[in-house]
């Protein structure tokens, strides 16, 4: 069993196949499809990273003792990403789309490095921490998924 | 619970893995140069001084230098645990690598004890700390990257047999001992560093990085699981025959079975990359397929290596090492830098100044695609004219291997583009 590990890494798929639309849209020039796809991008990773740091690396935080380590290294990458989102909102915006094209190859490389990180390490600890919280994979779900 | 594999953080400074990567283009070009004058040499026979010497200055030199370079950076992501000692063992690599691959190039071409010696010492220093640094990484790391693991321990075992089997042939060649079984030694030398180590680190790499880079599916899970371990069975077979039965049936039994296992490896990975969610042109996705079609290339084109008669055999062999060292490992190689290259750079310069995404240069920025490109035409233009070299004149060799050498100075210049715009933009190496 491991709820947090799939329920997590399921949503890292969903989120790359929303960044895969956006960048098809944003080359081909599509700016009404690159818009709108960008925008259901954004806000998937605006819910995951806010699961992750609202609700899952406190709880982890807690029952570990872990506080300075794994979880001070997510939360900054996460800023990390906060900054280049912010900048290929504006490229959209722009209809820049060299720009977009290459804050988008850096995002893809900072986000798929980090999720390995996540889920072959901190996803399975979180699982054997946490795992039978079913309270806790609850709240992660619905952040993940708000009705 | 493993805290060893929460220490996310303990990735290596920039300057570490960067100076390895701005080394290695180097030997590309001395290699590509050194072949020009000694094409009749080399061409006749992977046995002939020439053939040695510029074989370790592209495999030491070029390859090795940059997977060391990358393992430094990479073993804390892939398998969630950073190399101990990480700065003493990245300087060691560096001198010793950068020092011992010429010195031994050198010794092995033109035969002198000395020049031996002083290289087999230097790449004795880079290797040994970087050995026991990777086996203290690879015993802590935590149970769950499985597959990418067994992959790094078996490429680790690779490692060791190829650098203590090249220890005891080059020093044997120096005079300081005597040599038992000098033939089959250099057999599984050769077999172990471009299969159990070149080739094993590229399969366990690319579970990891073929689908982060290109949005594609998983590998098969039959794949993940046993690929590696039959590789190393296969190695271990392969060895225990080259002292047991006749070397011709060794090639036959050893052709069937990596063959099997390299077209397998190659057809899941273009297979994938076919696959995949991300569809717009990329330079590093280029030299993986040209890397995968050279792997295909070199199982097809093995049996002429090693059951043609007697005057087609020699240069065949020579051609099967261009086909996997220069056309596989080469491009496999230059096409993860323009990946690790441009976002190390853009990742330490972001976190080392804070600075807000906008105002530094993104990855396409630090290396353009154009420029990459541009690298990627040269390597093929030139992969193209060598290929056939030991089959023709001498001198038919020469236009191929200027363009290979360009294509060596073009992939530093792109390199160090990066580490430029780094420095500029207020970035610390250390």
């Amino acid at each position: 069993m491991s709820p947090i590990a799939d329920l997590l890494s399921t949503d890292h798929i969903h989120c790359d196949a929303l960044f895969a639309d956006a960048e098809e849209a944003t080359a081909e020039r599509d700016w009404a499809a690159a818009g709108r796809i960008f925008a259901d991008f954004r806000g998937a990773m605006d819910r995951h990273l806010a699961a992750e740091e609202d609700t899952l690396f406190p709880a982890f935080e807690a029952r570990t003792g872990m506080r300075g380590g794994p979880t001070q290294v997510m939360r900054a990458e996460h800023e990390q990403m906060r900054g280049l989102l912010e900048q290929m909102q504006t490229a959209v915006e722009r209809h820049n789309d060299a720009a977009y094209l290459g804050l988008a190859e850096t995002l893809l490389m900072l986000m798929r490095q980090h999720n390995m990180k996540e889920e072959q390490i901190l996803y399975p600890l979180s699982d054997q921490a946490l795992g039978d919280d079913a309270a806790l994979v609850g709240t992660l779900d619905q952040t993940l998924h708000p009705a | 619970m493993s805290q060893a594999g929460l220490a996310f953080e303990q990735a290596p400074p920039l300057g570490a893995p960067l100076r390895l990567f701005l080394i290695a283009p180097w030997f590309l070009v001395i290699a590509a140069l050194a072949a020009i004058p000694s094409a009749g040499d080399w061409t006749a026979g992977r046995w002939t001084p020439a053939a040695l010497g510029l074989t370790h200055l592209l495999t030491l030199g070029f390859l090795d230098t940059v997977m060391a370079g990358a393992l430094l950076q990479m073993l804390p992501v892939l398998i969630g645990s950073p190399l101990p000692q990480v700065r003493p063992v990245a300087w060691l690599a560096y001198g010793g690598l950068g020092l011992g691959s010429p010195l031994l190039a050198a010794g092995l071409a033109l035969g002198r004890p000395p020049l031996l010696d002083a290289g087999l010492l230097a790449l004795a220093v880079a290797w040994l700390p970087f050995l026991v640094a990777g086996a203290v990484s690879l015993a802590r790391a935590p149970a769950v990257a499985a597959a990418t693991r067994a992959g790094m321990r078996h490429a680790w075992l690779g490692l060791a047999l190829t650098v203590g089997l090249g220890l005891y042939l080059g020093g044997g060649l120096a005079g300081l001992w005597p040599l038992a079984s000098p033939v089959e030694f250099t057999r599984l030398h050769a077999a172990w560093g471009l299969l159990g180590w070149l080739l094993m680190l590229v399969v366990g790499v690319a579970y990891q990085v073929v689908p982060m880079l290109q949005l594609t599916p998983p590998y098969p899970a039959p794949m993940t699981r046993w690929l590696a371990s039959l590789l190393l069975a296969l190695l271990a077979a392969y060895s225990a025959q080259t002292f047991l039965i006749e070397h011709a049936t060794a090639d036959l039994a050893g052709w069937l079975g990596f063959g099997a296992a390299i077209a397998w490896f190659a057809f899941a990975t273009l297979r994938l990359q076919n696959r995949r969610r991300r569809r717009l042109p990329d330079t590093t996705l280029d030299f993986w397929r040209l890397a995968m079609a050279c792997l295909w290339l070199a199982v097809l084109f093995a049996p002429l290596a090693l059951f043609a008669p007697e005057p087609w055999r020699d240069p065949s062999q020579v051609v099967l090492g261009l086909v996997f060292i220069v056309g596989f490992a080469v491009s496999v190689v230059a096409g993860m830098l323009y990946k690790i290259v441009p976002f190390l750079a853009w990742f330490h310069l972001q976190a080392q100044t804070g600075a807000r995404a906008g105002t530094i240069p993104n990855m396409k920025e630090m290396i353009p695609d154009a420029a990459a490109r541009r690298h990627l035409m040269l390597h093929l233009a030139a992969l193209l004219l060598v290929l056939p070299a030991p089959f023709l004149p001498a001198w038919l060799s020469a236009p191929g291997l200027l363009l290979l050498a360009a294509s060596g100075y073009v992939l530093w210049r792109n390199l160090d583009q990066a580490r430029r715009l780094f420095l500029q933009y207020g970035g610390r190496l250390d």
